[in-house]
């Protein structure tokens, strides 16, 4: 991937008002976006969250105030030219349905003057990126692909010319509840390799934690009520308004705030298909001679079958094997949930519930195996984050804020760097 | 009194029917050119405004009500005889469907993938030629349908001023009614007219598949 990274961008004193409106739609907005960082801007319907995005592309040209990219003032430049260079993932995913997957992905960099053969394999790198197959979508008409599908090809179009900036407005708003997870662990994925400076818009609170490394509770007119780490936010909401909208369960909600990768993740002894069935036999009996950990959790007894790219496939248990008759892939049961690194701990517990030994198989990048996680593990970390955050908010300690202080200026939380990037 | 049957009568006659037919053909298709050009662009100025769209339509809609033979009438003394008259009545008749159909067909095109244009940074220019008008095309490639089969009528009236093609066989069939040939006249115009009508329907078929992207093919 490409080694640049995101640019900065400041909103100074930003103003809308549409005229013929008493008040005005965004009202004096003030905040500073750091290079690389997600911000969230979550808010109610209608309290100016697409208003404030659209200002920072010019979309909407402001009333009033300025904005700077990357330090330089774009408040007075060739709007066209600006947006060239700022990502824009919508709601709708905006593909124009008359243009194949290949030929919307390709507009920017072909606007840009980027040559033919460039391009071309731009669109192929592009896809890959947010995992969708080349060979098989590159030719399509967006009717012909799934909503969810339609989304990844939108924010591919939206990275295509390599865009310090990225700016999305509910991009996952329109998806059904389990690919829109899919997506923000792709999103969360994309921009750790990418590190793009992202303003993503949600009225979702929940989507909010889980994607940003710092979010802007917004109320009506655009005024900020809280701009801070989802931590702070969830341990010590700045006002009434900001509880109210983190809702109830903030201790269930710091589940989205951490990720498989950041727990332990345990090992469990693997076969694959291809091991003959002697070798399967004599694993279970002999557990725990395989070099590595002993298996946690309900797993102690119990094999689990890779497929022939590595995938978890089965469990297997003794007796299941008597009565396979040498055939691997019949025995035992189908694995049932499995997560990714990218899970959220809140995924992952889900996972585990569900599961009827009480454990999920972590996967990897491409599905292949990893390991696996329990709920004794997932209690662990949950209860070791709560200290810890407790411990932060009385370290940090600043009695619930003014929102007009909280606008201007930058809270003690905000100076140590972003908080949901990973540690891994 | 001995008339000739109507395939005999064709068959006398063929040639000078092919030549009315050609000029038929001719006329029309110059004259939709013209007015595709003239109405695209007409649409493309006024859509975005509420009241100038409005006008366009009205207006074009305005002339349809005018009946063509006094529409014709009206062009002898500014236009003269013959080719002119016929050609600025028909042009102004292959307006209106063309005009309307752009205007709504641009009006109808979803906010949001305007707003997606806009978004990845697109000019208006190209906004126009590379989305808006693409979006637009099919309902527009039926105005332009619907225009040729209502051309293709009206051009018969232009043999009143003395214009070309398959209506001089009509009005000379009408002027002789009682003679010889006058109904095999007016019914050889008639057919010839039917026929070009139907090859011009089926050439928009093949016109709208190979120029409707698939994406947005029905
Ligand atoms: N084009 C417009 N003309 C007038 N008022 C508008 C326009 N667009 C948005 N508004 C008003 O501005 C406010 C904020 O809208 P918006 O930014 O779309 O809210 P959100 O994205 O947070 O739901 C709303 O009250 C809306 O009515
Ligand atoms: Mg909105």
């Amino acid at each position: 991937m490409s080694e640049s990274h995101g640019a900065s961008i400041e909103l100074e004193n930003l103003t809308k008002r549409y005229p013929g409106n008493a008040e005005p739609s965004v009202d004096d907005v003030t905040m500073e976006i750091r290079a690389g960082e997600t911000v969230v801007l979550v808010g109610p319907s209608g309290c100016g969250k697409s208003t404030t995005l659209k200002m920072i592309n010019r979309l909407i040209e402001p009333s009033g105030g300025r904005i700077r990219i990357g330090g330089e003032d774009v408040t007075g430049i060739d709007p066209v030219r600006l947006r060239r260079k700022i990502g824009y993932a919508i709601q709708s995913s905006g593909l124009f349905p008359h243009m194949t997957v290949a030929q919307n992905i390709a507009l920017v960099p072909r606007m840009t003057g980027w040559p033919k053969a460039r391009i071309r394999d731009r669109v192929a790198e592009m896809l890959d990126l947010v995992g969708l197959d080349p060979g098989e979508f590159r030719h399509r008409y967006p009717r012909q692909l799934s909503g969810g599908q339609q989304q990844r090809v939108g924010v591919a179009r939206a990275l295509a010319a390599d865009p310090p900036v990225l700016l999305m407005d509910e991009p996952f708003g329109a998806v059904d509840p389990v690919t829109r997870v899919h997506l923000q662990d792709e999103l969360l994925r994309l921009q750790r390799e990418l590190h793009r400076t992202i303003v993503f818009v949600t009225h979702d609170f929940d989507e909010a934690i889980k994607l940003g490394d710092r979010i802007a509770v917004l109320r009506e007119c655009s005024r900020i009520a809280q701009f801070d780490t989802p931590e702070t936010i969830l341990t010590s909401p700045a006002d009434d308004f900001v509880s109210g909208f983190v809702g109830a369960g903030a201790a269930l909600k710091r589940l989205d705030l951490s990720r498989v990768r950041d727990v332990e993740i345990a090992g469990c002894p693997t076969v694959t298909v291809d091991d003959p069935l002697r070798t399967v036999v004599d694993r279970l009996r002999s557990r725990g001679s395989r070099p590595g950990r002993p298996a946690t959790g309900g797993g102690a007894d119990e094999l689990l079958l890779l497929d022939r790219s590595g995938r978890p496939s089965r469990w297997l248990r003794r007796e299941d094997l008597t009565r396979a008759r040498g055939s691997l892939t019949r025995a035992g049961v189908p694995v049932g949930g499995t997560v990714s690194h990218d899970a959220t701990l809140r995924d992952a517990l889900e996972a585990v519930l569900t599961d009827a030994a009480g454990r999920a198989v972590v996967t990897g990048r491409r599905g292949e195996y990893a390991g696996v996680v329990d709920m004794a593990t997932l209690l662990d970390s949950v209860r070791g984050l709560l200290e810890a955050d407790r411990l932060e908010a009385l370290e940090a300690l600043e009695p619930p804020h003014e929102p007009e202080e909280a606008r201007t200026a930058p809270t003690h939380a905000e100076q140590k760097g972003p908080a949901g990037q990973a540690t891994a | 009194m001995s008339t000739l049957s109507f395939w005999e009568y064709l068959d006398s006659r063929h040639r000078q029917l092919l030549t009315d037919a050609w000029q038929h053909a001719s006329v029309v298709f110059q004259c939709m050119v013209v007015a595709t050009l003239a109405g695209v662009a007409i649409g493309v100025f006024t859509y975005r405004s509420g009241w100038a769209g409005d006008l366009a339509t009205t207006s074009t809609a305005t002339v349809l009500t005018v009946p063509s033979l006094a529409m014709i009438g009206l062009l002898i003394p500014v236009a003269g005889l013959g080719v002119p008259p016929t050609v600025i009545a028909l042009t102004l008749y292959g307006l209106l469907p063309i005009v309307r159909n752009c205007v709504v067909g641009l009006r109808s095109v979803d906010p949001s993938l305007v707003d997606a244009a806009n978004g990845i940074g697109m000019s208006r220019l190209t906004r126009l030629v590379r989305v808006e008008l693409p979006l637009a095309w099919p309902p527009i490639l039926t105005g332009i349908r619907v225009s040729t089969q209502m051309l293709m009528g009206i051009a018969a009236i232009a043999a009143y001023a003395s214009g070309p093609g398959l209506g001089n066989e009509i009005f000379r069939g009408i002027a002789s009614l009682g003679s010889r040939n006058a109904l095999n006249q007016v019914l050889a115009g008639t057919l010839g007219i039917i026929v070009l009508a139907l090859l011009f329907d089926a050439a928009y078929v093949v016109v709208g598949r190979l120029t409707i992207p698939g994406g947005i093919r029905v």
